[in-house]
């Protein structure tokens, strides 16, 4: 197990790495000198200019500049936002929970219904049951997720007037964020109608940001669960006189549920790129929308941090799967 | 002495393989429709400034948001309706197209001829080039496409062109690892041992004798490719950084549209319906592409 914890860091470390070099360059081919981008002037003092230029360690070789980004970088220091002063690490940590929770929500809705919507059609096979859904998934696979937004603000908050169009919760309260996931602290804030209004406002943001990984769990559930209904043991079971419903979600469904997983790690990355439009269409403070705005605003130290903050997850959230699969699947582990 | 090379792309010669595919192919039904979608798609496109009753920059003002010909207060002077400057939506959709599919076309074109040579490369070299290649990739894939294209246009400023540059590099590490991993199945065989004894140089052998052979996958990923580049521009559009306006890109148009959602329901309505439906067939093509060409990676059905 170690061995292979080592030969996965020893891929990782490399690509964490190239992701630094890849922000850091970020900074260094904007078109147009950094320091005037920084300092947001065009015609300033040269006395001041050479000082901007020292004190941004811009003087020094590109590679010496590249040292001291990564020391600082191993320092937790990602530089400070050029709007807010504030340090890039800090608006993250601040902003981090509303796409975590929005997330969660979203992977929740997508496993209850990509499964169930993956059973029913492997077993209704053929049927026009299997196709619609099948349809459906494919459909939803091929949504621009932002246009999807729109509509169903339109149909369900603007026409029907069920949720809020925007937001997390309603002005009226003012939650203290403890976890920073409003859920959990709107119940302990214990303030009456607060956790019906952030669950409201959840809902339509998680259903955007759920429907393509919930197309893509439905697709993949069907077809393990049709690799798996076919195998001999399936039969076993029913000929044992075990149910039809008990053999598929017992015993058919637990097999089935390994390339899932696999799956839904890989949802991951495809989660975070689809949390920037969701969270731009619905105005949901989190990181997406954060990253937005700083290009809008050229905020660049924010625009390098959040890029690598982003990539540095995903990296290490891919890293925790692969590890979980080496536990679960002692032959990936000692493969090659 | 070989007779030299000659300049024409190589045509292997398979017992009459259009036909044996083209009949899988036309097996499948979904498949079919969207072909003749996209066919149609395209001829709509190469002749917007022909069909088009309007031209897609044109307004007029005295027409602000109508609704389009079958709503109440509609009319047939703008069959889907005119947005919030007095334009034609139905003239923007098919000027749109013309936009939308040039993207496709350019940022597949310039992600797969680069991706292929990369992927082949680091077959036939595996040891220094190929691992050097690969890790490359790995750290292009360590960001989901649409956030490295949001990096890369942060950096290079928004635009169309960019957006294709943007699109281009980021669907490459896909084509780099599927031809890599093709062609080091396809080395291990014995016609490549044979072509290689035979004499065959190492350029030879990559274009010629391997690569032919690695191109089933190739295809069904351009397909899927082109697919997610109109998504991906539409998004970059959405957000700003795509596309700007004036331009009638589907995306761009989407993101004007927002203030209406309250109002104009056509003007958010008509370019997302016309995203889904490309994107829906050219998903439904790769599908049947690859089930045609490749029936071993067949779905089960």
């Amino acid at each position: 197990m170690i061995q292979f914890l080592l030969k996965r860091l020893g891929v990782v470390i490399p690509t964490f790495l190239g992701i630094t070099v890849l922000a850091f360059a970020l900074i260094h081919v904007i078109p147009g000198d950094p320091v005037l981008v920084m300092l947001g002037e065009r015609n300033i003092d040269p006395t001041y200019y050479r000082e901007a230029m020292h004190r941004l360690g811009l003087d020094l070789p590109l590679w010496q500049q590249y040292l001291h980004y990564l020391g600082n970088l191993l320092q937790g220091d990602l530089g400070t936002s050029i709007k807010t002063n504030i340090p890039v690490l800090q608006e993250f940590l601040a902003l981090f929970p509303a796409t975590l929770e929005l997330s969660l929500a979203a992977m929740g809705f997508a496993l209850v219904f990509g499964l169930a919507a993956g059973i029913v059609a492997a077993v209704k096979r053929g049927t026009v049951v299997d196709h619609t859904v099948m349809g459906a998934a494919l459909t939803g696979y091929s949504m621009p997720i932002f246009w999807w937004g729109l509509i169903l603000i339109m149909v369900v908050s603007v026409h029907l007037g069920l949720t809020p169009v925007s937001g997390r919760i309603d002005i009226e309260y003012d939650i203290a964020p403890i976890t920073g996931l409003m859920l959990i602290d709107t119940l302990i804030s214990g303030e009456p109608g607060a956790f019906v209004s952030a669950l409201e406002h959840l809902i339509l943001p998680a259903i955007v940001l759920g429907t393509i990984p919930l197309a893509v769990i439905a697709r993949m559930t069907r077809s393990a669960m049709l690799e798996v209904l076919r195998e001999d043991y399936i039969r076993t079971a029913r000929a044992k006189g075990l149910s039809r419903s008990r053999v598929i979600l017992k015993h058919a469904l637990r097999n089935a549920l390994m390339p899932v997983v696999t799956v839904i790690g890989l949802q991951v990355g495809t989660m975070l790129a689809g949390a920037v439009l969701t969270e731009t269409i619905f105005s949901w403070p989190g990181i997406g929308k954060w990253l937005i705005d700083a290009i809008g605003a050229r905020d660049y130290p924010v625009v390098q941090g959040g890029i690598l903050l982003i990539a540095s997850m995903i990296i290490l959230v891919n890293l925790l799967v692969d590890l979980l699969y080496g536990v679960i699947n002692p032959r990936i582990r000692h493969a090659r | 002495m070989n007779t030299p090379l000659q300049a024409t792309l190589p045509t292997p010669d398979f017992p009459s393989p259009l036909a044996e595919f083209w009949r899988g192919f036309a097996r499948n039904r979904g498949a079919s429709a969207a072909l003749a979608f996209m066919l149609l798609l395209a001829l709509a496109a190469l002749f917007a400034p022909w069909i088009a009753p309007y031209s897609p920059i044109e307004q007029y003002r005295d027409a602000l948001l109508t609704p389009p010909a079958w709503a109440e207060g509609g009319s047939w002077r703008f069959i889907l309706g005119s947005d919030e400057l007095g334009r034609d939506i139905l003239s923007r959709l098919l000027h749109g197209a013309r936009i939308s599919l040039w993207i496709g076309v350019v940022s597949v074109l310039c992600s797969m001829i680069p991706g292929v040579v990369l992927g082949l490369l680091a077959a036939f070299y595996p040891t220094r080039l190929g691992i050097l290649i690969m890790r490359l990739m790995d750290i292009m894939m360590a960001l989901p496409s649409l956030l490295l294209a949001v990096a890369i246009v942060a950096v290079l400023g928004p635009g169309l062109g960019n957006t294709m540059i943007a699109l281009a590099i980021v669907s490459l590490p896909s084509y780099v690892r599927l031809t890599r991993a093709s062609a080091m199945t396809e080395l291990t065989r014995d016609y490549v041992v044979a072509s290689r004894l035979a004499g065959a140089g190492t350029l030879r052998l990559m274009f010629n004798t391997v690569l032919p052979n690695c191109m089933a996958p190739i295809i069904v990923q351009a397909t899927l490719g082109f697919s997610s580049a109109i998504l991906d521009a539409a998004a970059l559009g959405f957000l700003g950084l795509g596309a700007q306006p004036p331009l009638p890109e589907w995306g761009t148009m989407l993101a004007a549209a927002r203030d209406y959602l309250e109002s104009a329901w056509w003007v958010v309505t008509m370019p997302g319906l016309t995203i889904v439906l490309t994107v829906l067939a050219l998903n439904l093509m790769g599908d049947g592409l690859r089930d045609a060409l490749d029936p071993r990676l067949k779905q089960n059905d």
